[in-house]
């Protein structure tokens, strides 16, 4: 059992750095060669606000029905204990979380891995605004993940999972997967 | 975030009314599961589900943390009756044209993407709106249904004016989707007694403010389509009170069967 919350010491940088190092080793559970920070859905490593002795790791769900959400959280819980530290796990919906968070390196890895990288959300209609003609404005190109064509097209707005959409290249014609920015 | 003046019971209504908005029709989509006209559009309606369901799971959650105790999320997804949930008619229909009891019709693409197109035009505003909810749960579980609901909307205006402009089959066939469902989108202008008590708390949005903004959607998307936008007479809406059609019924009875054969079960 654990010792009474006023035997512990405080959470210090020290012990921060060992959480944030353990937990920088978990990958996404459908996509396996990016991990949760390169993602942007763990935002915080930190001591509780309401209790110095504890380590809060903040968590954001991506999709709201994002079927490996249960997963992450299992995955950061297990790795929490395996440390022996004091912790909890938080989930924390605002501000939402979008693509945009994602980082250079996670990009980087996304192409390597085939997978078409998120561009910038910053044209993501504003309150008010017509999202829906049907004859639409040309979608920003996306380029190949293989070959670097930016000859591509659209196949499905709806992938294998809510965050991807199927993707052609027309000079190499391999398919390949986009993540939707969100 | 808590120091609302509102009633729990106003809030927990409101958000059981979103909620079950999100799950029934996320339920009657997966039908299609399987059975789509092609992969794509199978994955499609799965993946919109999935976020359906997701925006459920966060709606319950809320109640259930609001309400306290032993209640969860599936206290209220698959512990309560038809005359329990607090969902638009609209969304509970079968995915086909108009049937009674236990007829059987073929499920028809045309009604169900007619059927998404008319509500996600209404969430789209909605959630939008809800984004400045009094209760800072309600408008973050809004910022993050917004993004989503935008796809759902662009996916079934597309298919909307795909059919409507297509075939003069495939016209005639989304001409009488609208026809059938039209009348059903009367609830969403209906408020009911915690409709009011909720945005006059701060906590909720005047759906009817939402009406010409939606109603200009419908216009530009069923123009483009080539299709008639139809009367919206001739049905007595009263879901959100609680009093559905027969079809809620089976639908819940599919969706809590495992639940309530084996409660508590884990896995």
């Amino acid at each position: 059992m654990a010792p009474p919350t006023n035997a512990l010491p405080p959470v210090d940088d020290a012990l921060l750095a060992r959480v944030h190092a353990a937990l920088a080793e978990l990958t996404d559970p459908e996509i396996p060669v990016v991990t949760l920070a390169d993602m942007g859905i763990v935002r915080a490593v930190r001591a509780a606000a309401d209790d110095p002795t504890c380590v809060e790791v903040v968590i954001t769900p991506t999709y709201s029905g994002c079927p490996a959400m249960a997963q992450i959280e299992d995955d950061v819980r297990a790795t929490l204990q395996r440390l022996g530290v004091r912790a909890r796990v938080t989930t924390q919906l605002a501000p939402p979380w979008t693509t945009d968070w994602m980082t250079e390196q996670a990009r980087a890895k996304l192409r390597a891995y085939g997978i078409a990288p998120p561009g910038r959300c910053a044209d993501t209609p504003t309150a008010g605004e017509q999202v829906l003609r049907f004859v639409p404005r040309a979608p920003a190109p996306v380029p190949c993940p293989r070959c670097g064509s930016m000859r591509t097209r659209e196949v499905s707005r709806f992938g294998s999972t809510a965050c991807k959409a199927l993707w052609q290249c027309l000079d190499c014609h391999e398919p390949f997967d986009h993540f939707k920015p969100h | 975030m808590d120091a609302l003046a509102v009633d729990t019971s106003v809030l927990t209504e409101y958000l059981l009314h979103l909620g079950d908005n999100a799950l029934v029709l996320a339920q009657r989509n997966c039908q299609w599961c399987g059975v789509g006209p092609v992969l794509e559009e199978d994955l499609a309606l799965a993946n919109q589900s999935l976020d359906l369901i997701g925006q459920a799971r966060l709606l319950y959650q809320e109640v259930a943390r609001l309400q306290g105790g032993d209640a969860t999320e599936d206290t209220y997804a698959y512990w309560r009756d038809a005359h329990q949930f607090r969902n638009y008619v609209l969304l509970e229909l079968p995915a086909s044209l108009p049937r009674v009891g236990y007829a059987q019709g073929d499920m028809d693409w045309g009604v169900t993407l007619a059927r998404n197109f008319l509500y996600s035009a209404l969430m789209v505003p909605l959630w939008e709106a809800l984004q400045a909810s009094a209760h800072a749960p309600l408008a973050a579980i809004a910022a993050k249904s917004l993004k989503e609901a935008r796809y759902h909307l662009r996916h079934a205006s597309e298919w909307v004016v795909r059919l409507g402009d297509g075939t003069d089959e495939s016209h005639a066939r989304m001409q009488a989707a609208f026809d059938h469902l039209m009348p059903y989108t009367q609830e969403f202008w209906t408020s009911s007694d915690f409709e009011r008590a909720a945005v006059q708390a701060g906590v909720g949005v005047d759906v009817a403010a939402l009406r010409a903004p939606w109603q200009a959607t419908v216009e530009a998307t069923l123009a483009e389509a080539t299709l008639r936008v139809p009367s919206d007479q001739g049905h007595v809406p009263q879901g959100k009170l609680g009093v559905h059609s027969e079809h809620l019924s089976y639908l819940l009875g599919e969706l809590q069967v495992v639940a309530r054969a084996h409660p508590g079960a884990q896995w």
